[in-house]
């Protein structure tokens, strides 16, 4: 794989949005080229030179490249809008949407991320090793169409509203999540390894949440279905002892699935 | 003195049209039928100061200029901006708005109204479940059951209850007595004194109680023995008596909107209004504050497809409340210049968010002394509109309304302002 190091040189003062940086714009350019893609410094048109070093090598096909962006991208919008193929990795923290819209390839932030990681993702994987905010794999405003498939993974702790609207694909949360994980969620797989402080599936109507860690409360609109042991989702195999919930009966027809572990959370069964 | 009759009054979005104004030398001196908020309004509270001319901030000290130099400098400060949002909008008449919307573009700045602050979750609901709303002739006419959640009309939307839910109507010859009150508050406030029942329900737990009842509605057991403190079978009955009503109607306020979880507290109250409708007719309306917060809401939507924190940063408009809103630009240290017209930010707004409206230009046009115009830097008073200038405005049932022009004024109105800032702003991005 050619790797292309994209490296901040200064900070804007104003957020910087960059959906062309990705291996499917960089795919056939020289290195010379890429320093003139178009980026968006507020309501300006800026060329990527401005506020990046870049070097390295490229390729001829996204699939051959990885873009690293070595340095600080907190202050940096839509990382990898809609990638196909390819590598990206970022050495620290980026603002919100990384990943949006993504379709194919691989995303590692090696900080945290801001919120919308991840919005309406359709394929490919996104890896997140510190916290992410609020609404990761979510819709658009106002679409009922959230993460329609692929893999995010984040493995510190995330905000309000992950997975709304999710519809395909499955998402991993090694920490804790704020209120509302699920909400209306109608397909796909929820996974949270740590704590959820409520409202988890809220008016979900299809899908699978399964928690792991301790649910301070539950909504009063599913039914309990008993306890069950080693369950099987999506062919996967979870260990474990789960209280069984379907719902949200709340919505017209739900048939969602929650499960919730045994360990620590009798306060929630009828 | 003269009297003005049919005078509509512009302070909330109740927007009575029956406000008799006494006028003396080009001055309103006094009011009948307006509520006391109304009436301060129209007679300029006590302490008020009013700007007669603009003022821009020179070394600190505030000195006047005119109104050509004043527009120059906005028109400056917008254009040289790369991140600028342009909030308030909510009192002011639909013109104004529409002049706004335009200079956003020109611009491609952010713009936004207070709904950002008030009724902004319910919109965002809206758009995700629908509106099944109407108007307040109607409910004055036909509905039977009033509810109120979330919100105490008795002091902020002061004749809401005696001209819509109390007096009598078409099919409610007697009035109160033909209608059942609930109201649904965990305080005991003023309006909730007046109900027949008083859901009291806990603090920030409005989704629960939402979600048991609609899970109740559709003949679910509820799964615990209480929610948001209120017993189960309470809850029963309360679904039970929303279900017998011949029109229902549903009001409410931030006490939802703003509690735990706001957009979806409303978004699944309105599902909850539509699903009842298979057992009677229910509607909602919610109890908007300024007068024509509303109205900008409209126009935004008609002029860009989306009701409020539209940017138009790439030249086209984008919207996501969360990254857009302007307490969300403030707070992220986004924005790098601000216009805010017919709102008092200032008052209202978290530290973080004031913190950056002192560091970054801040235009203000605004009639009188507010806490905002304390951290402009440039200062265009206008004249006030419903009152000195006329224009349109959208009550809270989205029914518009004629404004009148009740007394002359010297100061040019909003929409002059805004647009000579427009064709000075076009001039500068022309040269650019
Ligand atoms: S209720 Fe509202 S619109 Fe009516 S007079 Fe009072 S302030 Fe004015």
């Amino acid at each position: 794989m050619s790797e292309i190091i994209i490296t901040p040189k200064i900070q804007s003062n104003v957020p910087l949005e960059i959906p062309n940086v990705k291996p499917d714009v960089f795919a056939g350019k020289s290195i010379d080229e890429i320093k003139e893609v178009e980026i968006y410094q507020g309501n300006e048109i800026v060329k990527l030179s401005e506020f990046f070093e870049v070097e390295g090598e490229s390729a001829e096909t996204p699939g051959e490249i990885k873009i690293i962006i070595d340095g600080d991208a907190s202050n940096i919008k839509r990382i990898g809008q809609g990638m196909t193929a390819g590598e990206i990795i970022v050495k620290g923290d980026v603002s919100m949407y990384v990943g949006l819209d993504m379709k194919g390839g691989k995303i590692i932030v090696e900080g945290n991320a801001a919120s919308w990681a991840g919005q309406t993702m359709k394929g490919g994987e996104l890896e997140i090793m510190g916290s992410a905010g609020d609404y990761v794999g979510s819709s658009y405003r106002g679409d009922w169409r959230g993460m329609s498939g692929g893999f995010i993974t984040i493995h510190g702790n995330v905000g309000y509203e992950i997975a709304e609207y999710l519809s395909g694909g499955k998402i991993v949360v090694k920490g804790n999540a704020n209120h509302m994980p699920g909400i209306h969620m109608n397909s796909g797989v929820l996974i949270i390894e740590g704590n959820v402080t409520s409202r988890t599936g809220g008016e979900m109507s299809g899908g699978t949440i399964i928690v792991k860690g301790v649910m301070d409360e539950f909504l009063a609109g599913f039914k309990y279905l008993g306890i069950e042991r080693d369950i099987q989702v999506n062919g996967e195999d979870i260990p474990g002892v789960f209280y069984k919930f379907t719902g949200d009966y709340a919505i017209k027809g739900a048939h969602g699935t929650v499960y919730v572990a045994v360990a620590g959370n009798k306060h929630i069964v009828p | 003195m003269e009297l003005v009759n049919n005078v509509i009054c512009p302070f909330c979005g109740t927007l009575c049209d029956d406000i008799i104004c006494k006028v003396e030398n080009e001055e309103i001196v006094g009011t009948y039928n307006a509520c006391r908020i109304g009436h301060s309004k129209f007679v300029h509270a006590e302490g008020a100061m009013r700007y007669t001319k603009p003022l821009l901030r020179k070394n600190g000290e505030f000195v006047e200029i005119s109104y050509d130099e004043a527009i120059e400098k906005a028109a400056q400060i917008l254009v040289d901006a790369k991140r600028p949002v342009m909030y308030g909008w909510s009192c002011t008449d639909c013109a104004s708005q529409e002049v706004g919307m335009e200079l956003a573009e020109e611009v491609r700045a952010v713009i936004d109204n207070t709904a950002s602050v008030c009724h902004g979750p319910s919109l965002l609901a809206v758009h995700d479940t629908g509106y099944p709303v109407c108007t307040l002739g109607e409910v004055k006419n036909r509905a039977d059951v009033v509810v109120y959640w979330g919100c105490n009309p008795f002091h902020a939307h002061p004749r809401h209850i005696a001209r819509h839910s109390y007096a009598r109507g078409f099919f409610r010859e007697r009035g109160r007595p033909d209608r059942t009150m609930i109201v649904v508050d965990p305080r005991n406030s003023d309006t909730a004194k007046l109900a027949d029942i008083h859901l009291q329900l806990e603090y920030n737990k409005d989704y629960e109680l939402v979600d048991a009842m609609r899970s109740a509605l559709k003949g679910h057991d509820i799964l615990y023995d209480e929610v948001a403190g209120i017993p189960r079978e309470q809850i029963i009955g309360a679904v039970e008596a929303l279900k017998k009503a011949q029109f229902g109607i549903l009001f409410f306020g931030m006490g939802i909107t703003h509690s735990l979880g706001k957009h979806r507290n409303i978004d699944t109250a309105i599902m909850m209004t539509q699903e009842l409708n298979q057992f009677a007719k229910w509607t909602l309306i919610p109890m908007r504050g300024h007068y024509n917060v509303n109205g900008f809401n409209q126009v935004c939507t008609w002029e860009s497809g989306y009701p409020f924190c539209v940017d138009f940063a790439t030249g086209e408009p984008r919207y996501n409340p969360g990254e857009t809103g302007t307490n969300d630009l403030l707070q992220n240290k986004e924005a790098d210049a601000m216009m805010v017209i017919a709102s008092d930010p200032g008052a209202h707004f978290p530290q973080r968010a004031l913190q950056t409206m002192i560091e970054i230009p801040l235009i203000s046009i605004e009639p009188h002394r507010t806490p905002t115009t304390e951290l402009a830097d440039l200062i265009i008073p206008p004249a006030i509109v419903g009152m000195e200038a006329e224009g349109t405005a959208y009550r809270m049932d989205g029914v518009p309304l004629r404004m009148k022009k009740v007394v002359e004024s010297d100061l040019l109105t909003d929409n002059q302002i805004l647009t000579k800032i427009l064709e000075r702003a076009q001039e500068l991005e022309a040269s650019k």
